[in-house]
């Protein structure tokens, strides 16, 4: 154990931060920097895993053990560090279409099994690192590169994703609204099991002002609170049921002119290293080798 | 009483039946015994890939043949002596393999008009004079079986019925001399919550036993003598058992935690659940949600100081072969197993074939070299699975291990190793030693870069799929580096000390047979017919095919002519023509069945 207490600094790596200028990236790593040393773990503790995209080159900045890996896999990458290395904490960061769209599947299953990994998905609603199609979180009727006429396809609603893929933590935050973004980090590290963190995320060059109804206009933040009710949609939170934190990830700017912002699910279960780790601690037998090669029906030559 | 009994030194028995009738089972248990009798011998279970096909189709016919001998033998058998037929598809289907003057035995009661038809017989071919070539014994299995089973209690005619494969088993082991203590131990352990059915098998067993002692039908039993292999401890082990006991031998050896991400599939699915039994070995199993997942998730546990695994099958290995591609950047230990199985695409589940090989040398985008092996016989699995490990610790880089459909589920007897004799696996992670720690810079041996665990102080850094700087591992694109970096994955690899290519030389020969993979039983043996009737052949089975073995070259130099068999077409002549300039024939076939000796021998014969 260092005598000193880290800081933000500490977690900052020796390499050049490469996103565009105004990128919302920025923002959401200063803020992830800021929280590490609230986790209260030495550096060589922490592993950021990604997958690929602008969000994906997190792990890069970051001071920590860290692996850039491949287009979506980074929650099964992921898992396998997780449940071999319960000591470890273990953080995901990716994109709308690396989580949503190549990576789908192991997304939910990773939320399904509850392997104890902290994702998150930094949405912008845009692919930028190709260079601005849209993805599974842009709206119908995107124009973009590859949908000249507007795209045809119905978005994904991220939280009720989650939560319909079993997820036991659910939250949402914004990049520059850092005190939000903070609380959710924490909130999320202390969650035993998966957690999923969607971050509303600025894209300013393929995508910009997607968000502002609820960047710029801060009265449209329904900032949402466990036994509280939820501003004037008249459900009182309860971060423990899943009706409430489901029709709580339905409500949008669109339809109700607000965005609820915080956790909308946290639900205590067994994480899935420590159910593996309990059938290893409960097996019958030894382990021993010769024993186990030499069983069965067996016979002697002189 | 006793009949008289006759000296054979091998036997070669097929079991074929409906995919319901029980017939790998029975092949199974008649293993057992001839293991137990200390013959030497060898299994081919051959099945559909549906669990049920229709009844009585000629589809649905399942088949285990066995060869066993007193002397030491390396195929199950081309064509089988003795064909135990079940039902009129099993005829119809197998027929054509017995030699004329074989012994074919076939339960009457199920030739009825219906399953006639179905096989497409127009008369009954029991009646019709059309098997008087062969030595015919037409027994009532099914009526026998139903009728010694009518007083047990609790038992259901169509439970009675099903009985029929142990009266056929029962009959068998008569008719060889097998003992029977085994077979009644596994039925009383199989069904112990059913004694009911335990009784009624066992019943079924004895009685078959006791027909074989009694009937006129059969007028002599046979005996084949134990052979004489090399003195130690047997058991019989199948390719996926022995792999994965390699796999748990090769954590024990290398203190590393075995961590196996798999996604089910033919023929490589037992590995995952026999390694699921072994949780008291601290083995952590994964079945992931898909081929990707599993290969992902056994890096990343790899990366955390893991042994990862990923196992599967040519349809799972192709969805694998990014995550290997980023084993490949990464430079982590990765082993991953290819249970081969007839292609293109699902092709056909449950056949052996040799068309992955090129797939596994080059099916990744970019220069990615990756080390492939492959194992030799069922037994082989074990040493094969230590050895791709040992690679892929030492060199830091996946590894493929190949094995086929027809090793992993064949049987032999295999010598039970003392474990405590194998060479430890060194590993040791990277500790910090005070100055600033380089993800990528080499040890000069083996050009393996540092295994630096998450947990380790000081060694915080990131690895990714984008190309690195030689030695500090930080994203370049700078021209020369990448020049130099692909120069140096190719000479790990190429590196890789892999050993010298024995070669089974006989004096006189201008002829090498080169052969890899799960071929090696038919095709040394069909070298051994060759010098039996007189030829003089060379024989050199490949365990690595990449790299290949140092010696390699000189080795095919030295000979005039070079046969190469394959259940492929050509892969390894391809590479073998290419890297050698060798002008190797091939003996190509892809018929999803293994190799038989004699048409290996042919081929040899031809080229004399």
């Amino acid at each position: 154990m260092s005598e000193l207490k880290l800081t933000a600094r500490d977690f900052k790596s020796d390499q050049e931060v490469r996103w565009c200028p105004g990128c919302g990236d920025y923002a959401i790593l200063a803020a992830v920097q800021s929280f590490m040393p609230d986790l209260g773990l030495e550096r060589e503790q922490i592993v950021f895993v990604s997958g690929i995209g602008c969000a994906a080159r997190f792990p890069y900045y970051m001071q920590t053990y860290g692996m850039h890996s491949i287009h979506g896999r980074a929650p099964a990458i992921a898992t396998g560090l997780a449940v071999t290395r319960p000591d470890l904490s273990v953080w995901v960061v990716s994109g709308d279409g690396d989580a949503l769209s190549i990576g789908g599947n192991h997304l939910i299953h990773a939320l399904r099994r509850n392997v104890n990994i902290k994702i998150l998905m930094l949405n912008n609603q845009i692919y930028g690192l190709t260079k601005g199609q849209y993805s599974p979180t842009s709206e119908q009727g995107k124009v973009t590169g590859s949908t000249p006429m507007g795209s045809v396809d119905y978005p994904f609603n991220p939280l009720s994703l989650a939560l319909g893929a079993e997820a036991t933590f659910v939250a949402r935050a914004m990049d520059i609204d850092k005190p939000g973004l903070t609380n959710v980090l924490r909130r999320a590290a202390a969650h035993k099991g998966a957690a999923f963190v969607e971050i509303y995320q600025n894209c300013n060059i393929y995508n910009d002002g997607a968000f502002d109804f609820v960047r710029e206009e801060k009265e449209n933040r329904l900032y949402i609170e466990h036994g509280r009710p939820a501003g004037d949609t008249g459900i009182t939170h309860d971060e423990t049921d899943f009706a409430t934190a489901f029709a709580l990830s339905r409500i949008n700017y669109a339809e109700h002119g607000v965005v609820p912002l915080g956790v909308f699910r946290d639900v205590p279960r067994d994480s899935y290293d420590e159910l593996v780790q309990a059938q290893l601690d409960n097996a019958k037998g030894d382990g021993d080798l010769q024993a186990l090669v030499g069983s069965g029906d067996t016979w002697s030559i002189q | 009483m006793a009949k008289p009994v006759e000296q054979l030194d091998s036997v070669v028995i097929r079991f074929a039946g409906d995919s319901g009738d029980g017939m790998q089972l029975t092949g199974g248990r008649f293993t057992s015994e001839t293991a137990l009798t200390g013959n030497d011998l060898a299994t081919f279970p051959d099945f559909p890939a549906e669990i049920r096909a229709p009844a009585g189709s000629l589809p649905g016919v399942s088949g285990f043949q066995l060869h066993f001998a007193d002397h030491d033998i390396l195929t199950p058998g081309d064509r089988p002596d003795v064909l135990v037929a079940m039902n009129p598809a099993a005829l119809k289907t197998n027929l054509g393999d017995l030699p004329k003057g074989g012994t074919l035995i076939v339960d009457t009661d199920a030739f009825t008009d219906r399953n006639l038809k179905k096989a497409g017989y127009d008369s009954n071919p029991i009646e019709d004079g059309s098997l008087t070539d062969y030595q015919v014994h037409a027994v009532q299995l099914t009526g026998m079986t139903v009728g010694a089973l009518k007083e047990i209690e609790g038992v259901t005619a169509r439970e009675a019925e099903r009985a029929k494969n142990m009266f056929a088993l029962g009959l068998m082991s008569w008719l060889y001399g097998r003992p029977t203590e085994s077979t009644t131990a596994y039925i009383e352990k199989k069904f112990a919550k059913r004694p009911e059915i335990a009784e009624a098998n066992l019943k079924a067993f004895n009685t078959g036993y006791a027909f074989g002692e009694t009937s006129e039908s059969f007028a002599v039993q046979y005996e084949v003598k134990p052979a004489k292999l090399p003195p130690g401890q047997y058991r019989q082990i199948t390719g996926n058992l022995a792999l994965s006991w390699g796999l748990l031998t090769a954590s024990k050896l290398s203190k590393l935690p075995l961590f196996l991400g798999a996604y089910p599939i033919t023929p490589a699915s037992s590995i995952l659940e026999e390694l699921s039994k072994h949780k008291s070995f601290g083995v952590r199993t994964f079945q992931a949600e898909d081929e990707i997942a599993a290969a992902g998730a056994a890096l990343g546990a790899s990366f955390g100081g893991s042994l990862g695994v990923t196992t599967s099958a040519g349809p799972g290995i192709v969805l694998k072969s990014e995550t290997i591609g980023l084993g490949v950047a990464l430079e982590l230990p990765l082993v991953v197993i290819d249970v081969q199985r007839a292609g293109p695409s699902t092709g056909m589940p449950t056949k052996p074939e040799q068309g992955d090989l090129l797939m596994v040398l080059f099916g990744r985008n970019g220069e990615s070299p990756v080390p492939v092996l492959a194992a030799g016989t069922p037994g082989d699995c074990f040493y094969a699975a230590i050895e791709a490990v040992r690679i892929a610790v030492t060199y830091r880089t996946p590894v493929y291990l190949l094995s086929d459909a027809y090793l992993a589920n064949g049987t032999e007897p295999w010598r039970i190793p003392d474990t405590t004799t194998l060479d430890p696996i060194e590993v040791e992670f990277a500790t910090a030693n005070g100055s600033d720690f380089q993800p990528y810079r080499r040890e000069p041996e083996t050009l393996a870069r540092p295994w630096a665990i998450p947990g380790t102080p000081g060694l915080e850094h990131r690895i990714g799929g984008l190309e690195k700087a030689n030695e500090t591992g930080t994203i370049s694109y700078d021209p020369e580096n990448h020049d130099l970096m692909t120069q140096l994955r190719a000479q790990k690899v190429a590196g890789i000390k892999v050993g010298d290519q024995p070669v089974d030389h006989q004096e006189g020969a201008d002829v090498l047979v080169l052969s890899w993979g799960g071929t090696f039983g038919p095709v040394h043996a069909g070298v051994r017919r060759v010098r039996g009737n007189g030829g003089k052949v060379a024989h050199a089975h490949l365990r690595w095919l990449n790299p290949f073995p140092a010696n390699l070259g000189d080795l095919l130099q030295s000979y005039d002519r070079v046969l190469i068999p394959e259940m492929n077409l050509g892969q390894l002549r391809q590479l073998i023509r290419a890297r050698y300039l060798v002008d190797a024939v091939g003996y190509n076939r892809v018929t999803g069945k293994p190799f038989k000796a004699g048409e290996i021998a042919d081929a040899v014969e031809a080229m004399l």
